[in-house]
């Protein structure tokens, strides 16, 4: 069996096609028909260091594979299976990995400890494998070098992959002595310092209890830091991105350090290694993600109850920090606008530049302006651009009253350069710059407006030249006019933008048909200026919107048209689709309302039949934008769609099966609430088909779990549409709502992600509760809900205990409590009085600053009342 | 263990426009959902509201109300608050509801006493009578059978979703209009309820101050705009003196006239039919002073419509209603025409017959099922309106006169003191 393995594997990695699938599928069969014979044939596979490195090496790849995958239901069951496997097999398969860790193969090893840190992944949460972490680490000191690297480079897979609440602490302590020494200077083997280093990356999420303890963290602290003036520039990297890390994970923790960090960064920044000195950049850069967030979350006045306060690091900083910066933005690489990929020094230095403006507001503008005063009109393209650059990054985070002076100046000699400058490099940036302006100082909170009656048509007409510039150019001139035309967003009946609408459209529409349109993201960027300009037209230039109705229609049916495309060809043409889509998504709900409503719902009919056909492409985002967009149509139309209904459903039911592009999915179940409120009971004959679709979706483990919530909503979507005529339903959704109730009334000892999430879940439950009990109001067959009422209440009480909730599912809540006694009436009286919700809790709504929770409250006691006075 | 990627956006915005559109999609349906939801909730409202906000009012007590104080009670509130909530209902709840809100007029089929002290008189313009709600950022006017007419911003109170727009985020107007096409304009002939403050226990006398006080505040009779899309306009009302009827019936005004309304002054809000609210049309002031048929023109007979009640009664809608005649048992049976079922007749030569001003019988000829549209059989003041202006209508100099007629009186007494 081994000799045959070892030829199978090899044969898997053949060039010859055949050879190659005929491998794979003896390889595949193997596994079905004896999981723990084809495992322990791998894993001796891999351990052997008579074997061929290539066969060894796929072993390993292949057992990994068979413990993990990246789709969550895949992931459980091959969890369970290896759970299920005998312990003998299972403690070979664990010994032949330890036993690769020495092998002399530094390929085979690294590929042992990845499948290591699965098979820990797996077991230790069950308290399986106790042994692991203390076999690993006995005896380190003593290992010949390239033992120690692997086993350090385990135990760093082993931190990714292992929830730190499952190891024990003393493990923990354990764990990091080992790495921070193979980290310290005095370990003399590279490789080790290196696997060291690289593990403590990994290895930082479990040292909370360590960085409290200022001996431990002065320790650890000092060896990263010695780590980063290592000599080899691998170990420089892999230090600062301990840094880096250390920056978000303990930023409160950095106060004795920010100073050595600072003088560290700064020498990497102006001398080391490109790779290095963009970790040393990204360091401030966190710092500075940091401060923000804090800053943002409790506001200025605050700072003094937040958890966590702001040091202000990055302001104590500036004076170093600023011009260190400056000095990267000089190192521009001359494509790198056009390179999709690229990301170097002056580009990681003009961002941060850019954080930092954020983090300190108006204290940036005095150590900016002299380097943009100086060089911003020197002959050398670098000094321009950078000058300019530095400009732009400061635009966001000091005060409008702060820039308005120096944007004004600046402004005529912006939309100069914009025509005049000969270097595509500063055309780019003098237009993002551009756009950064209208994005940040002008809009309706701004009191002084940058653009005035006199500069308008001036900036108008170079953005409009500028589309015709290099496609770089041209798509920030068209997010230059996104952020313009955003600014006039509640501008009132009339837009300065009214006199060059049309102009404006056409000059759009002509970039979005460039044969280079494909370039620099340029067409997307088109159409996506064009939906802005739309979305914030006034009624003034609906007459101009109505007409491009039938031209964006044209060019959907264009895209349609299309034989024998390449696959290239194809996915292009599929991506203007969707951008098409998205297009009359926006003109829809921009026209699908009084006084246009009338017009525009003349093109309806054609519309959805160009929304079909564009089902029948394959491609997930095109589909997805249809559906949006046939969303919004059905809200326009109302009780009118129920004519596309024959045609449209079985599209329907097709977003509703596709698990893989849940986005798809999650869309289309909006747009059956959509459909539910447009044909209310019209949409009756479709509610069969429609509940076993989303039936099936809840019970489905391949099914993203973001899409679940919605579903329940939907269930109340069509509960409230057809009435009474949910009774069949019943028996199928009720069961379903009260599991999952159960689940999400505790959430407690969660992440906030996960609390998130059951907030959402309840939401969604709840709405389905409220759906339902309404649409069963005054009908014979209320008392079918009866039953359902204890346990309704329960959960509501449950939820109010659990003192988690979000102030969405708290109006929610109280709203089904209403509904519930609203519909149920004096048959739960009694039942309502008992419950802690119909008392504490609604009296806790009714006290609400939010009025919306105030006004369900209201409403519910109104209809309490009712429910026990009679 | 590969170096890790930390490459930041550059130059492009953080949110993708798909993404974009993706969340306003997502808070447009959850908004919707919400309003769906809030409909449903406000069902039962409105079913409490049709028992208690159409009480019986005595006409004579109706007279001796004085205009109220600012803080008046709470039973006023409760009525009107379930009329805004109602505003968001749909489909055949909304129209019964809607159609029971509006204070009817009756037609005027003989002079009230007192016109010149106790009425005022008004030009009505022509076009669709209307219910207008504004409330939570949206203005909704809905005409007499409860459909929607239009759904739009307005500078109302919390008529429009505007920053800094004044008053209360939960403050509401309703108002009682005419839409006029031709100037797309709302003419104000009434007002219900104004910021919150129910109206409708007030007299018309503090109702018609107040509408001509409180409009023009609030920007509602300006142009259209952005966050207006109509202009709200309040229709000019007088005295019914000599020169108030002059002016209402001959004065130039910017819509077109569709009759004279009466309203008794001392009058509340009243839903429904109303004595104390009369219209009256000749052919100088209206286009449509003869009903006409279905195809627009002139039926040669009058045509009626009446509701079938228990064994064979025939009625009109006032209430209570008005028995006209009874159609034959056999009859009824034969056509299966079913008890509350509207049917329309034309009066035949036999014409009415009225002794003491009072009608006696018809000779009534039947002509079929009226169509669904309609929600109420004629009223018997329509009837007998309709009857005299066919044959003997009350004429705008028999308004005038007993105008002069009752100022000669009011002036004797006078006369007498000065003697």
């Amino acid at each position: 069996m081994s000799m045959e393995v070892t030829q199978l594997l090899i044969n898997a990695q053949s060039i010859d096609g055949t050879v190659r699938k005929h491998a794979e599928e003896s390889l595949k069969q193997f596994q079905e028909q004896n999981l723990a014979g084809f495992l322990l044939s791998l894993a001796g596979e891999l351990a052997n260091d008579e074997k061929p490195v290539d066969s060894r090496k796929l072993a390993g790849l292949v057992l990994k594979n068979a413990l993990d995958a990246k789709e969550q239901h895949r992931k459980y069951e091959l969890v369970q299976r290896w759970l299920a496997l005998d312990m003998s097999t299972k403690s070979q398969i664990r010994a032949f990995l330890l036993k690769t860790l020495s092998s002399p193969v530094p390929d085979v090893r690294s590929t042992a400890s990845q499948v290591i840190a699965k098979v820990a992944g797996i077991e230790l949460p069950q308290k399986q494998w106790p042994e692991l972490i203390v076999s690993l680490l006995s005896n380190i000191h003593q290992l010949p070098a390239h033992v120690k690297q692997a086993t350090l480079e385990t135990l760093g897979y082993l931190c990714e992959e292992v929830s730190p609440d499952v190891v024990e602490q003393e493990h923990v302590n354990k764990i990091l002595t080992a790495v921070v020494q193979g980290m310290n200077a005095a370990e003399g083997n590279n490789d080790v310092r290196l696997a060291a280093t690289r593990a403590l990356y990994m290895a930082l999420g479990f040292a909370q209890a360590n960085f409290n303890n200022d001996m431990e963290r002065d320790y650890i602290m000092r060896v990263v830091c010695e780590a980063t003036l290592s000599p080899e520039v691998k170990i420089r990297q892999a230090a600062f991105e301990c840094l880096v890390s250390i920056a978000s994970t303990y930023y409160e923790k950095l106060a004795h350090y920010i100073q050595d960090i600072f003088n560290i960064t700064a020498k990497a920044v102006r001398e080391d290694d490109e790779s290095v000195a963009l970790q040393a950049i990204e360091f401030w850069s966190s710092i500075c993600d940091e401060e923000i967030d804090i800053l943002e979350e409790y506001g200025g006045e605050f700072a003094g109850d937040s958890d966590v306060p702001c040091f202000y690091f990055t302001k104590q900083a500036l004076p170093g920090l600023v011009p260190l910066l400056l000095e990267t933005l000089l190192k521009q690489e001359e494509d790198q606008d056009l390179d999709e990929g690229a990301w170097n020094i002056a580009m990681a230095g003009g961002t941060c530049l850019g954080l930092v403006a954020k983090a300190v507001g108006d204290d940036i503008v005095p150590h900016v302006m002299p380097f943009i005063e100086e060089k911003i009109s020197k002959p050398d393209w670098r000094e321009r651009e950078a000058a300019t650059y530095a400009f732009g990054s400061i635009l966001e985070g000091p005060s409008a009253d702060r820039l308005m002076a120096i944007v004004n100046a600046a402004l005529t000699f912006m939309l100069n350069a914009l025509t005049n400058d000969p270097s595509n490099h500063v055309k780019d940036t003098t237009a993002w710059t551009l756009g950064r302006i209208f994005e940040f100082l002008h809009g309706s909170t701004i009191e002084t407006p940058i653009i005035t009656q006199a500069n308008c048509q001036q900036i108008i007409t170079v953005l409009i030249q500028t589309m015709k510039d290099a496609p770089n150019v041209a798509e920030k001139a068209c997010g230059a006019l996104y952020f313009l035309a955003q600014g006039y967003e509640d501008i009132g009946p009339n837009s300065p933008l009214t006199p060059y609408f049309q102009e404006i459209i056409q000059s759009l529409l002509s970039v979005a048909h460039r044969e280079d349109a494909t370039e620099s993201r340029l067409r997307t960027a088109a159409y996506e200026a064009l939906n802005e300009v739309v979305r914030c037209s006034t009624d003034e230039t609906s007459t101009m919107v109505l007409q491009l109705v039938p031209v964006i229609m044209l060019e959907l049916h264009n895209t349609l048209e299309g034989e024998k495309l390449s696959m290239d060809e194809r996915e292009k043409q599929n991506e203007l689709q969707g951008l098409l889509c998205g297009c009359l998504q926006v003109i829809i709900q921009k026209l699908g309302s009084e006084p246009t409503k009338y017009m525009f719902m003349q093109s309806a009919d054609q519309m959805m039949g160009l929304f079909l056909r564009v089902f029948g492409c394959r491609s997930a985002t095109a589909h997805e934008e249809a559906m949006l967009a046939i969303g919004a149509l059905a809200y326009a139309a109302g009780p009118d769609f129920a004519k596309y209904m024959p045609e449209f459903y079985k599209y329907l039911e097709m977003g509703l099966q596709n698990f893989e592009e849940y986005q798809v999915c999650a869309v289309t179940v909006g747009v059956v609430g959509d459909i539910c409120r447009a044909l209310e009971d019209k949409v009756l004959p479709y509610c069969d088909g429609i509940m076993t679709q989303l039936l099936k979706d809840l019970s489905s483990n391949q099914l993203h779990r973001s899409v679940k919530p919605p579903i329940f909503s939907c269930f109340g979507d069509i509960a409230l549409a057809i009435g009474e005529d949910f009774e069949k339903y019943l028996r199928y959704s009720m069961p379903m709502l009260q599991s999952a109730a159960e689940l999400s009334a505790h959430s407690s000892g969660a992440d906030d992600e996960m609390t998130e999430y059951t907030n959402s879940l309840r939401n969604g439950i709840l709405e389905a509760y409220s759906g339902i009990f309404q649409g069963f109001k005054n009908s014979p067959k209320t008392q079918l809900l009866i039953p359902f009422a204890p346990h309704i209440l329960q959960f509501l009480d449950s939820i109010y205990m659990e003192k988690d909730m979000d102030e969405v599912v708290m109006k929610t809540a109280i709203g089904v409590l209403g509904d519930l006694a609203d519909t149920l009436g004096s048959h739960v009286g009694g039942l309502i009085q008992q419950s802690v919700s119909s008392k504490e809790f609604l009296n806790e709504c009714l006290s609400s600053d939010d009025h919306t929770i105030k006004e369900a409250a209201e409403w519910a006691k109104h209809a309490i009342t009712r429910a026990i006075s009679v | 263990m590969a170096p890790h990627e930390i490459r930041r956006p550059f130059k492009r915005r953080p949110i993708s426009d798909q993404q974009k559109r993706r969340e306003l999609s997502l808070l447009r349906q959850s908004q919707h959902r919400s309003d769906a939801q809030q409909r449903a909730r406000n069902l039962a409202s409105s079913v409490i509201s049709l028992q208690s906000s159409s009480p019986d009012v005595d006409p004579e007590i109706l007279f001796e109300a004085a205009v109220p104080e600012l803080d008046e009670g709470t039973e006023s509130e409760s009525s009107s608050f379930d009329v805004r909530q109602a505003s968001r209902l749909r489909g055949p709840e909304a129209r019964k509801w809607f159609a029971r809100q509006l204070m009817l007029p009756e037609w005027m089929i003989d002079v009230p006493d007192n016109l010149s002290r106790d009425w005022y008189v008004l030009a009505r313009p022509a076009g669709k009578r209307c219910f207008v709600v504004s409330s939570d950022g949206t203005t909704v006017s809905r005409v007499r059978n409860g459909s929607i007419l239009h759904h739009f911003p307005s500078a109302l109170p919390g008529g429009a979703r505007k920053k800094g727009a004044s008053g209360p985020a939960n403050s509401y107007s309703i108002l009682d209009c005419i839409f006029h096409e031709s100037d797309q304009t709302y003419y104000v002939i009434d007002m219900v309820c104004w910021r919150g403050y129910s109206l409708y226990e007030c007299t018309a006398e503090f109702r018609f101050f107040w509408l001509q006080s409180k409009l023009a505040e609030t920007g509602a009779c300006d142009p259209p705009s952005f966050y207006h899309k109509f202009r709200f306009s309040a229709v000019p009302f007088y005295n019914c003196d000599q020169t108030g009827l002059h002016s209402a019936y001959t004065g130039s005004l910017p819509y077109v006239k569709d009759g004279l309304l009466f309203y008794n002054k001392h009058a509340h809000y009243h839903t429904g039919n109303t004595p104390l609210v009369l219209i009256w049309k000749d052919e100088s002031c209206s286009q449509y002073v003869i009903d006409t048929d279905n195809n627009g023109e002139v039926p040669n007979q009058q045509h009626i419509v009446l509701e079938l009640q228990e064994e064979g009664k025939l009625v009109t809608s006032d209430d209570p209603p008005v028995p006209f005649s009874c159609l034959n048992a056999d009859f009824v049976k034969q056509s299966g025409l079913l008890s509350g079922s509207l049917i329309r007749f034309a009066i035949g030569d036999g014409g009415l017959n009225c002794v003491d001003g009072r009608f006696e019988k018809a000779d009534l000829q039947y002509i079929g099922v009226s169509n669904r549209a309609r929600a109420f059989a004629d009223s018997y003041s329509k009837i007998m309106f309709q009857y005299m202006a066919r044959h003997s209508p009350l004429k705008v100099e028999d308004l005038a006169s007993t105008i002069s007629h009752e100022n000669q009186q009011d002036k004797t007494p006078e006369v007498e003191m000065s003697d």
